[in-house]
C-alpha cells in the first residue's frame, strides 16, 4: 500500500518534537481527522529549525516528516510555497485517497509563518485559492 | 536486543489451514479430480467425500446431514439466508429485524432489501454491543418475516443471547438467522436442543483452520427459502454449481478438529488472552471495548487515546505483529467502524482502536512479545501526537 520511502518517513519520522522558544507555531487539522502542530525557529527570514507533532494515519505522519525536511533551511517565502504535490512527490507517491492527508502540513506551515509575521508586526499572508 | 518475531494475532480475520486439513484435501487436488455428479469411480469418490464431510458438519452442529448446504463462505451464507427467506415470505410481510453491529454480509443485503420495498429495523445495542431480547420482542410486527442477529461480533467479540432471541422468534412465528462465523470451536452447537429455535446459521471454514472459499448455510428442515443458484441440481437444487470438493473435504476435517475438546481449547486461549489483557491495561489511557465476560475467548479490542489505529497497526506490522483496527483514513478524515459507532464510542476513542484475536498460531512467548512492542509503539505514537498529555489514569 505505501512505498518504501513513505514507510521510512513513517517509521523514522524526521524532526518530531517541540521547540520551546519557537518563533512561529501553527496547528491544522480536520475535526475527527488528522491533526498537525508545527514549531518554527526562524533567523534572518530563514527556517533554522523545525519540529512537528502529528496525529493521524501513516500518510499524515510521513507527509509531516517530509514537509519539515523540505522547509528546513529554506526562506519563509519558499516554505510558504510548498505544495502538497511537492511533498507527495518527494515521498515518491501516496496511495489514492491519501494525498489529502498531506494537506494539513501545508496549512500548519502557513499558520506558523503567519503567527511569526504577526509577532513581527507584519500582516498575515493570504491563502491562494 | 529483542529478537523480532512473527506474531499472528488476527484469527478473527482468518486462520491458518491446519496441516491435517491440508493433508486431507490433497487427494482431491490430485488423483480424485472427478466431478461428483459423474457416475464413474473418481466421480463417485468425490460424491462420497462430500457426503462424508456433510456428516462431519452435521455431527458438529447437532444437525441432520440434509440440513447442511455448502456455500462459498460466510458472505454467501448470509446473503442467501437474508435475501432467500425475505423473498420467499414477502407475501406474508416485508419487515426484517437485525442489529447495527452485524457483518456487512448481513447489513448490505438488508440495505438491498430496503431498496426492494422491505422495511428493516436496526435494534439498538448497549455499550458492550449486547442486544436486549426484550427489544427484539418489542420490534416484532404483524408483518415481520425474519430476524437476523449474529452469534458473536467479529470486532468486539461480544456474544449475543441467541437462545432467548430464538425463543421469541419462534413464539411469533418469525424465521431466525444467526451469523455464527466467529463462534465455531468456542461454543458447542446443538441445532436439535440448545439451538432448536435457530432456523438458519452461517459458518465459514477459514475461521476455524479450514480452507478459504467454503462455508455452510445450516437450513432447518422445512424452512422456506428461494434457491440461491439456479443450474445443475447440486445441493438438492437449492445451490447449483459443481461442488468445491477440495474445500468441502478440508472443512469437514477442520470442523471435526475444531469441535473436539472445545473447553480445553478455550481454556488455553483464554489464559493467554487474559494475561495479554491485564498487561495491556497497564498502558495508561486505554480501555477494553466489548463485554468483559460475554465475549469470545480469543478476542481483545482496545482503544488507545491520542493515537490513530492505522498508524498503530502498520507500526506493529513492522515489528512482525499482525493485528486489525476499526479506524480507516481516507482523504484526511478518519472513519471508524460501524460496530464501534453503534456501541457509542466517540470518534476520538474509536480512532485509536486495535483488535488482537488469539488462536492456535499463538504461544505464551507471543504474549510477552506483543506486550513489549505494543507499549513501546503506543508510546512512540503518543510522543508524536499533538493531543497527548501524559496521564496516569487507566480506565478499566
Amino acid at each position: 500500500m505505501y512505498n518504501k520511502k513513505v514507510m521510512d518517513h513513517f517509521m523514522n519520522p524526521r524532526n518530531v518534537g517541540e521547540i520551546e522558544d519557537a518563533d512561529g507555531i501553527g496547528e491544522a487539522g480536520n475535526p475527527h481527522g488528522d491533526q498537525m502542530k508545527i514549531f518554527l525557529k526562524i533567523r534572518d527570514d530563514r527556517i533554522e529549525d523545525v519540529k512537528f507533532k502529528t496525529f493521524g494515519c501513516a500518510a499524515a505522519i510521513a507527509s509531516s516528516s517530509m514537509a519539515t525536511e523540505l522547509i528546513k533551511g529554506k526562506t519563509l517565502k519558499e516554505a510558504w510555497e510548498l505544495t502538497n504535490e511537492a511533498v507527495a512527490e518527494a515521498l515518491e507517491g501516496l496511495p489514492p485517497g491519501k494525498l489529502e492527508c498531506s494537506v494539513v502540513s501545508r496549512e500548519a506551515i502557513h499558520r506558523a509563518i503567519n503567527e511569526y509575521r504577526k509577532k513581527q508586526g507584519l500582516e498575515a499572508l493570504e491563502e491562494q485559492t | 536486543m529483542r529478537e523480532k518475531r512473527f506474531v499472528y494475532m488476527d484469527h478473527a480475520a482468518t486462520t491458518f489451514t491446519k496441516p491435517e486439513v491440508a493433508e486431507s484435501m490433497l487427494p482431491f487436488l490430485r488423483e480424485n479430480f472427478g466431478n461428483p455428479s459423474s457416475l464413474y469411480s473418481i466421480g463417485r469418490e468425490g460424491k462420497e467425500a462430500i457426503e462424508a464431510a456433510r456428516e462431519q458438519l452435521a455431527k458438529a452442529l447437532g444437525a441432520k446431514p440434509g440440513e447442511i448446504y455448502f456455500t462459498s463462505g460466510g458472505t454467501e451464507s448470509d446473503n442467501w439466508a437474508v435475501k432467500g427467506t425475505a423473498f420467499s415470505r414477502r407475501k406474508k410481510g416485508k419487515h426484517i429485524i437485525t442489529t447495527p453491529i452485524e457483518h456487512h454480509a448481513v447489513l448490505y443485503p438488508c440495505e438491498y432489501l430496503e431498496s426492494q420495498g422491505f422495511d428493516v429495523t436496526y435494534l439498538p445495542v448497549d455499550r458492550y454491543g449486547l442486544v436486549d431480547p426484550a427489544e427484539v420482542e418489542a420490534a416484532i410486527r404483524e408483518d415481520t418475516v425474519l430476524i437476523s442477529v449474529m452469534y458473536a461480533n467479529n470486532e468486539i467479540g461480544t456474544i449475543e443471547p441467541i437462545q432467548e432471541i430464538g425463543e421469541i422468534a419462534k413464539e411469533h412465528d418469525v424465521l431466525f438467522h444467526t451469523d455464527a462465523v466467529q463462534i465455531i470451536g468456542t461454543v458447542p452447537l446443538d441445532m436439535k436442543q440448545k439451538h432448536k429455535d435457530v432456523d438458519m446459521l452461517s459458518l465459514s471454514s477459514h475461521k476455524f483452520y479450514g480452507p478459504k472459499g467454503i462455508g455452510v448455510l445450516y437450513l432447518r428442515e422445512g424452512t422456506e427459502i428461494h434457491n440461491y443458484m439456479h443450474g445443475g441440481g447440486q445441493e438438492r437444487g437449492k445451490r447449483a454449481g459443481t461442488e468445491n470438493v477440495v474445500g468441502i473435504v478440508g472443512m469437514g476435517k477442520a470442523i471435526e478438529l475444531a469441535t473436539s475438546n472445545i473447553e480445553k481449547h478455550n481454556d488455553k486461549i483464554r489464559k493467554m488472552r487474559d494475561r495479554l489483557l491485564s498487561g495491556v491495561l497497564e498502558i495508561p489511557s486505554c480501555r477494553l471495548n466489548g463485554h468483559p465476560e460475554k465475549r469470545l475467548p480469543g478476542n481483545l479490542n482496545f482503544s488507545f487515546e491520542y493515537i490513530e489505529g492505522e498508524s498503530l497497526l502498520l507500526m506493529l506490522d513492522q515489528m512482525g505483529v499482525c493485528s486489525s483496527t476499526g479506524s480507516a483514513c481516507t482523504s484526511g478524515s478518519l472513519g471508524t467502524s460501524h460496530v464501534l459507532k453503534a456501541i457509542g464510542l466517540p470518534p476520538e476513542i474509536a480512532q485509536g482502536s486495535l483488535r488482537l484475536t488469539l488462536g492456535d498460531a499463538n504461544s505464551e512467548e507471543d504474549i510477552d512479545y506483543v506486550l513489549d512492542v505494543l507499549s513501546e509503539t503506543v508510546g512512540k505514537l503518543r510522543n508524536m501526537s499533538p493531543f497527548y498529555k501524559p496521564a496516569t489514569a487507566c480506565e478499566k
